[in-house]
């Protein structure tokens, strides 16, 4: 079904949407349609400061959108520090003086789907390049020996060439040498997300791109990502699925309005820690990069709305982890750190064999931050952070800590 | 009393200190070792998910925890469900690790609350595997006899959600778990501060665990000495009997007094009244 409007989500789940049965009655596409967002892009753009100080003494278990709302207005950009404040002393309180680290593993920058912004899209004349299991692994293990436990495979959407079958080889081939593994690729269906997570995957990343239905047809003119719908049930199907983690987040840029990105997320976020409430959520908070396709954002996400993103988000999702790759320059990406983010990357490569083999394939985007992975661990030491490589969150990720094949 | 002289015992092994130390959350590994110094702890717990025998990013926690020195208790944090917890027991095990485990059972990964039907049935297996198993679990006094009777050697009752800094804010269930345990009782998770740990052990709790609220103190080391002093002062006020606390003040005329007079008057028939 294509989705013009949010109201359109309101409709009941059928087979189309990729969930095993029983099909769940409230999914996030009938929230998201219940919300009453003019009213908060109302609260978003014009909140008194007087509710930006109601929303930020409020105990943050019991914050509201409306309060999310406030915390995300022109009003409390005015307040920034404060909430900055409140942001690191909560960020700390729930996950203390540590920092996650991950590194994002391309596997394959073919796709058949045309999204205008991406340096994958179909057809752009870039080279194009899938990993084979030997380069795979000669990839993971350029990382691990760098420190990462924790690995993203990412590919582009081709059916055919990294499908499920290939995603089931390429995580049951690094299972035994890497913890935690999570996947960012095409959305799948409940029952293929379930056979995924039991090959090892541990966590699944879909970025919803856009949370406007109509702005996210203008930008995916082709493929089977224009699907809106599937692509937003996505997160719930792989819960559902037994993944232990997922992350989710808007690409910054995309749409004129960060603020109604926000409150969607904050949305879809708080749906999925009370529904599938075994499930780890975290939030990512990329902005737009060059990349191949020359796509240009039609309203730069600045700096100041990005850090009162990361506060607003924190406030609101007190448990929620917070990522931030290298999208980001240094300077920004180490004062976020102290700010609310809770998972980082390093070093990243996002051309497919960039690890081993720089610069061979087209990458996805540019990224921003190159200092390697040491470098960036020795900076969040320096600011009184523990870099965590190891923290995997299934037991046989575990195993493989207390029992590495040296010792087994 | 000294401390020499009160030890805590658990499973027959004595510890001079009432203060067990966690050891997530810290800036860094040399942070956390000087707070467990400082806390004067002799029981250390080690979550395995963040164990890494072969780490290259930097050395592994293990390193930082002198086995002489502390009673290494590995925790099975991450287990979502009793079969999961079993596992990484045993995995500690094989790892040589001591033979004890925090059986933590916590499905879902905001409050990291425990799972009572699953908790209870990983002890049961992990005791009859010959484990030393000490439960993390609400505070539910019906459930810590229940652990108590699978043979746990002790019950860990939360105060209030872990990391969370609220303090006993179950102190009523708490103290019917105190006052029906056979099994030391060790209040586990949510202690904010020195005075939240004097409080627990004034109304008799063993033993406290604490952790976020040392590592996330602005000075780690001096914040684990301050529980040290905390737990020992509420150790002490426990043993010496205190006085319990009263809502009104006492009647000068007691209430009852002429249940005497009478009883006085009927053994005393000559006895008029006044």
């Amino acid at each position: 079904m294509r989705v013009h409007a949010l109201t359109d989500l309101d409709a009941p789940v059928t087979e189309g949407d990729g969930f095993e049965a029983p099909f769940p009655d409230r999914t996030f596409a009938r929230v998201l349609a219940g919300l009453p967002l003019d009213d908060l892009l109302a609260l978003a753009h014009g909140a008194e400061p007087s509710a930006v100080g109601r929303a930020l003494a409020r105990e943050p278990s019991r914050r509201t959108m409306a309060d999310v709302a406030a915390l995300l207005s022109p009003a409390a950009t005015e307040r920034l520090e404060d909430l900055a404040a409140a942001s690191r002393a909560l960020t700390l309180s729930r996950f203390g003086r540590t920092m996650h680290l991950y590194a994002p593993l391309y596997l394959s920058n073919e796709c058949l789907t045309t999204c205008g912004y991406c340096g994958f899209a179909k057809d752009l004349p870039v080279v194009r390049k899938t990993l084979t299991e030997q380069e795979t692994l000669a990839e993971a293990r350029h990382l691990v020996a760098r420190g990462y436990r924790s690995l993203l495979l990412l590919t582009g959407e081709h059916q055919r060439l990294t499908g499920v079958p290939f995603l089931e080889r390429h995580v049951r081939l690094l299972a035994p040498e890497v913890p935690s593994i999570a996947l960012e690729v095409q959305v799948w269906t409940e029952a293929q997300y379930r056979r995924l997570v039991a090959a090892g995957c541990e966590g699944v990343v879909i970025y919803q791109e856009t949370y406007d239905p109509e702005r996210y047809l203008q930008v995916h003119l082709a493929g089977k990502k224009r699907d809106y719908r599937f692509r937003l049930l996505g997160p719930e199907r792989a819960a559902r699925a037994g993944a232990r983690r997922v992350g989710i987040g808007a690409l910054l840029g995309l749409h004129d309005d960060w603020r109604f990105e926000a409150l969607a997320a904050a949305a879809h976020a708080r749906h999925l820690m009370t529904t599938y409430w075994r499930t780890q959520v975290t939030v990512s908070v990329p902005r737009l990069r060059p990349s191949a396709s020359g796509f240009q954002p039609r309203v730069e996400v600045g700096d100041r709305d990005l850090v009162q993103l990361v506060c607003a988000l924190r406030l609101s999702l007190p448990d929620a982890g917070l990522v931030l790759s290298t999208r980001e320059p240094a300077g920004l990406r180490d004062g976020l750190h102290r700010i609310g983010i809770t998972h980082t990357s390093a070093g990243s490569h996002t051309e497919p064999g960039g690890y081993e083999h720089p610069g061979e394939a087209e990458g996805q985007f540019e990224i921003a931050d190159h200092r390697p992975p040491a470098e960036v661990a020795a900076s969040l030491r320096a600011m009184g952070y523990d870099p965590v490589w190891e923290d995997p969150s299934t037991p046989a990720g575990i195993e493989r800590g207390l029992l590495p094949a040296s010792r087994a | 009393m000294s401390a020499s002289m009160d030890p805590l015992v658990i499973a027959g092994r004595s510890f001079s200190s009432r203060l067990i130390a966690g050891t997530g959350k810290f800036g860094s590994f040399d942070v956390m070792r000087r707070a467990l110094e400082a806390s004067g702890t002799e029981m250390v717990t080690v979550a395995l998910r963040r164990v890494d025998l072969d780490a290259t990013g930097g050395p592994d926690i293990l390193r930082f925890i002198d086995p002489e020195r502390y009673l290494l208790l590995p925790n099975t944090s991450g287990a979502v469900d009793a079969e999961e917890a079993v596992r990484l027991a045993r995995l500690a095990r094989a790892a040589d690790m001591p033979p004890w485990v925090k059986l933590e059972v916590t499905p879902e990964p905001r409050y990291l609350l425990p799972d009572a039907v699953e908790t209870l049935k990983a002890a049961e297996t992990l005791v009859a595997d010959g484990f030393t198993v000490l439960p993390y679990i609400n505070a539910d006094p019906i459930l810590a006899k229940r652990l108590e009777e699978a043979g746990c050697a002790t019950v860990m009752p939360l105060g209030s959600w872990i990391g969370s800094n609220k303090g006993l804010r179950t102190a009523d269930a708490v103290g019917i778990i105190i006052e029906q345990a056979e099994v030391p009782v060790v209040v586990d998770a949510g202690l904010g501060a020195p005075s939240h740990a004097a409080a627990c052990m004034e109304m008799g709790a063993d033993a406290v665990l604490v952790n976020t609220a040392i590592a996330v103190a602005e000075d780690p080391p001096a914040m684990a000495g301050a529980f040290a002093l905390g737990v020992d002062a509420g150790r002490r006020a426990f043993l010496a009997g205190r006085a319990a606390a009263r809502d009104e003040a006492e009647a000068s005329s007691p209430l009852t007094g002429f249940l005497d007079r009478l009883a006085t008057s009927q053994s005393d028939p000559a006895v008029t009244e006044p």
